[in-house]
């Protein structure tokens, strides 16, 4: 049974007074892999659908109408991020939702999954019903709330599927606490299949990653820090894409960071296997060089791998291997951070930085094109996990993307608008500047200047 | 003028081997302080240091707080039990309150490897790491290398191997750059699993049997086994830990030559090293304890802004 489609006609808010009936995206390069199109034109949205796309210039509009003029940028399906923290309820001092749904509108996102392991955990109808109100009630980026697969994410009895996903949940995962059991893993998978939704795992043999702070390599040796040998994620890799054959369940493998999960996965879809997998920015653009001084912003689990596993991330992601990218956003207070390494949290900020880390390290230098990059944030995360939009058909959401491919700028994380300021992008020029993110055809934000 | 080591002494991988060879040289007319009755010259004078040690430690605060009186510094120890450390307060706050007191230099000991640099970054104060985690004891490997200069001469060409927990040791890891600067070759020698998987990314010699690392060394840095390796299922006992890897008069009678024993210490006798070993005739182990007083000495010395010539001068005209 398919699930519920109409989750997308849900507007974000209601009655902003900045709202025009129609909007038309003027003079942009419109650039939608889902219908393999590429064209300059005006892209009109009328209540909050895409109307047209209309390729003659210099076409007359109303008064009604807003006009965003886009010439010289790029028009795209808005992107969506399946994996982020936005730590409410629980740890509203470091992100809440609605700040957490900003950032995400700031970084070009029109729609997020947030992760269950919030305190409590989202583990049950009503603990998503709330993540589903506060995200509507911020009137930014949409915000679909990700169910946990095990009660308090413990990793013993599983938590209600049914009831989460008709209360809104889009996937189950618990990320965060991996799945050590194999076989709550595999009854997980089993039980999805009813409704249609991907498994999520964050790949980590426990038992090989206990206490480790960073890649096991020539750096934690140099260092003294206690590493996470890659296998502990080609362990769970291998062992969810067996059990995905096994049981014919989606699973869907988070963050991957090293050669040999690429290897592997594609292995799995070599042979049909119903496996799907995410990249985050982080590891397609930095090595464990970055940890060299004990810089807590280059701490995060799985941690950042060597050059050679970088490479093999950014050609999976070009030859689709890995299906999608994802943020894996995950704000701290800077106290957090500012520690000794070994005792400070994992986890960076990435919502405001994804396009442009993506397009720096893997446009720029012609890895991928900017068609692929839009496919790779847009079209195929809303095909992995059956969320409305990643398309400019019409009389779909008008969840719309603008940026600037060109543009140069500097990371401030002080002017990040997520509460976290834990980038390990602050200070470098980036290139690639969203201007425009356009939610249920209301302008969420708008670039200065 | 910048100073000779900059503002901090924080591991041995950074320093070039001049600035390596200006320590242990400084050391040498400072060993002499510490023979005489009155062991005592005015260098410091008015400088206060604070022995910061956030692990327990003897021999190690001990010798760093000779160093400091012998140099009339004023010293204060603050051990971790006891203090504002033990009641939540984070290491940044601590570094904070240290600096507000206006203290001239501190001396850290942590179990979190990079404690001695994040500190270092956050005060003005001259930081000197006396252990951090498992990451470098920038001192004990000075004072290694002083103690096997003594015996060596120079160390260029030198095989030297350090046995046993190479992955959790901060004395391995600084043996393995100050040894490798001084252009000695060096060897490591432990069971694979108290070894880092990338150790020959290290640029040392590999061995697995210790027979095997006698038969090549010239000296052994024979490193303390901690007894919560076996609790962590490093190694199955500290009995067949001895039998395979313990370092023995037999096993060091069928070396070719005689092989110097320097430890660290402190020894778990019986374990890493039979004490017929350890008391044995080519056994160094006290002359580190001494070298370690003046190796500490110069690198305050230095830090301060000291330099070599004024070293010599220091001790006073009644010398040599």
């Amino acid at each position: 049974m398919a699930r519920d489609r109409e989750r997308g006609n849900r507007e974000p808010g209601t009655g902003n007074r900045n709202d025009a009936a129609r909007v038309v995206l003027r003079g942009g390069r419109v650039i939608d892999p889902s219908q393999n199109l590429d064209a300059t034109g005006d892209l009109i949205l009328a209540e909050g659908r895409i109307d047209s796309f209309e390729t003659a210039a210099g076409a007359r509009y109303g008064d009604d109408v807003r006009i965003v003029d886009c010439a010289g940028l790029v028009v795209a399906p808005g992107f969506i991020d399946v994996h982020c923290h936005l730590r409410e309820p629980g740890r509203e001092d470091v992100e809440t939702i609605a700040t957490g749904a900003r950032a995400a509108a700031a970084g070009g996102f029109t729609a997020v999954c947030a992760m269950p392991n919030t305190q409590p955990v989202t583990d049950n109808q009503a603990a998503v019903g709330f993540v589903l109100r506060q995200g509507q009630a911020a009137n930014a980026a949409r915000v679909h709330p990700i169910g946990a697969i095990s009660l308090g994410q413990e990793g013993k009895a599983l938590a209600e599927f049914g009831e989460m996903v008709g209360a809104g949940a889009v996937a189950v995962s618990d990320d965060g606490r991996p799945v050590a059991s194999a076989h709550l893993m595999r009854t997980a998978l089993e039980y999805a299949r009813t409704f249609g939704i991907p498994v999520a795992d964050h790949c980590e043999e426990p038992t090989l990653a206990a206490g480790g702070a960073m890649n096991e390599g020539i750096v934690s040796a140099r260092l003294g820090l206690k590493g996470i040998p890659a296998e502990a994620e080609e362990i769970m890799v291998i062992r969810d894409i067996l059990l995905a054959r096994r049981t014919g369940g989606h699973v869907h493998l988070c963050h991957m960071s090293t050669k040999g999960s690429v290897e592997l996965i594609r292995w799995g879809k070599e042979r049909g296997i119903r496996v799907t997998a995410e990249a985050c920015p982080h590891h397609l653009s930095l090595t464990e060089a970055a940890v060299e001084g004990y810089n807590t912003n280059a701490k995060m689990n799985p941690p950042l791998r060597t050059e050679e596993d970088v490479e093999a991330i950014r050609e999976a992601v070009r030859d689709g291997t890995i299906d999608l990218v994802a943020t894996d956003h995950a704000p701290h207070h800077y106290d957090e951070k500012e520690r000794e390494f070994a005792d400070a949290p994992n986890g960076i900020v990435g919502l405001e930085t994804a396009l442009a880390v993506v397009n720096t390290w893997l446009v720029k230098p012609g890895i991928i094109d900017v068609a692929t990059l839009i496919d790779r944030m847009s079209v195929s995360p809303a095909r992995t996990f059956n969320l409305p939009g990643g398309t400019l058909r019409r009389g779909t959401v008008a969840d719309v993307t603008v940026f600037d491919p060109g543009r140069e700028w500097t990371v401030d994380p002080a002017r990040f608008a997520s509460k976290g300021r834990n980038s390990p992008y602050g200070g470098r020029a980036l290139t690639g500047l969203v201007m425009c993110t356009i939610v249920g055809g209301r302008i969420v934000h708008q670039a200065a200047g | 003028m910048t100073p000779p080591l900059g503002k901090d002494l924080l591991a041995l991988e950074p320093l070039t081997p001049e600035q390596i060879r200006l320590i242990l040289d400084t050391a040498e007319p400072f060993k002499e302080i510490s023979e005489r009755a009155i062991k005592k010259v005015p260098t410091l004078r008015g400088s206060t240091i604070v022995n910061l040690f956030f692990e327990a430690s003897t021999r190690t605060r001990v010798s760093f707080e000779f160093a400091e009186k012998r140099l009339s510094a004023d010293t204060v120890n603050v051990a971790a039990s006891g203090s504002s450390v033990s009641k939540g307060e984070t290491l940044v706050d601590t570094a904070r309150n240290l600096e507000a007191m206006r203290i001239d230099m501190v001396v850290i000991r942590h179990s979190a490897s990079g404690a001695a640099q994040f500190l270092a970054e956050r005060i003005e104060s001259n930081v000197i790491n006396a252990g951090d985690g498992t990451h470098e004891h920038p001192t004990q490997g000075l004072l290694d290398l002083l103690t096997l200069r003594d015996h060596f001469g120079s160390l260029e060409g030198r095989r030297v191997c350090i046995c046993g927990d190479v992955l959790h040791s901060r004395v391995a890891r600084s043996n393995i750059w100050g040894l490798k600067k001084l252009g000695a070759e060096v060897g490591v020698c432990g069971p694979r699993s108290l070894l880092p998987s990338a150790v020959s990314e290290l640029g040392v010699h590999v061995f697995d049997r210790i027979e095997a690392a006698i038969e090549w060394a010239e000296a052994l840095n024979i490193l303390r086994l901690q007894l919560e390796r076996m609790q962590g299922g490093y190694i199955p006992s500290l009995r067949e830990y001895n039998r395979v890897f313990g370092v023995t008069r037999e096993r060091l009678e069928r070396a070719p030559r005689d092989v110097l024993i320097l430890h660290p210490g402190p020894m778990n006798r019986g374990v890493e090293i039979d004490s017929d070993v350890a008391d044995g005739p080519h056994s160094v182990i006290l002359e580190q304890v001494t070298n370690g007083v003046a190796v500490r000495m110069a690198v305050l010395y230095l830090l301060a802004g000291g330099s070599p010539a004024l070293a010599e001068a220091a001790k006073g005209a009644s010398d040599r």
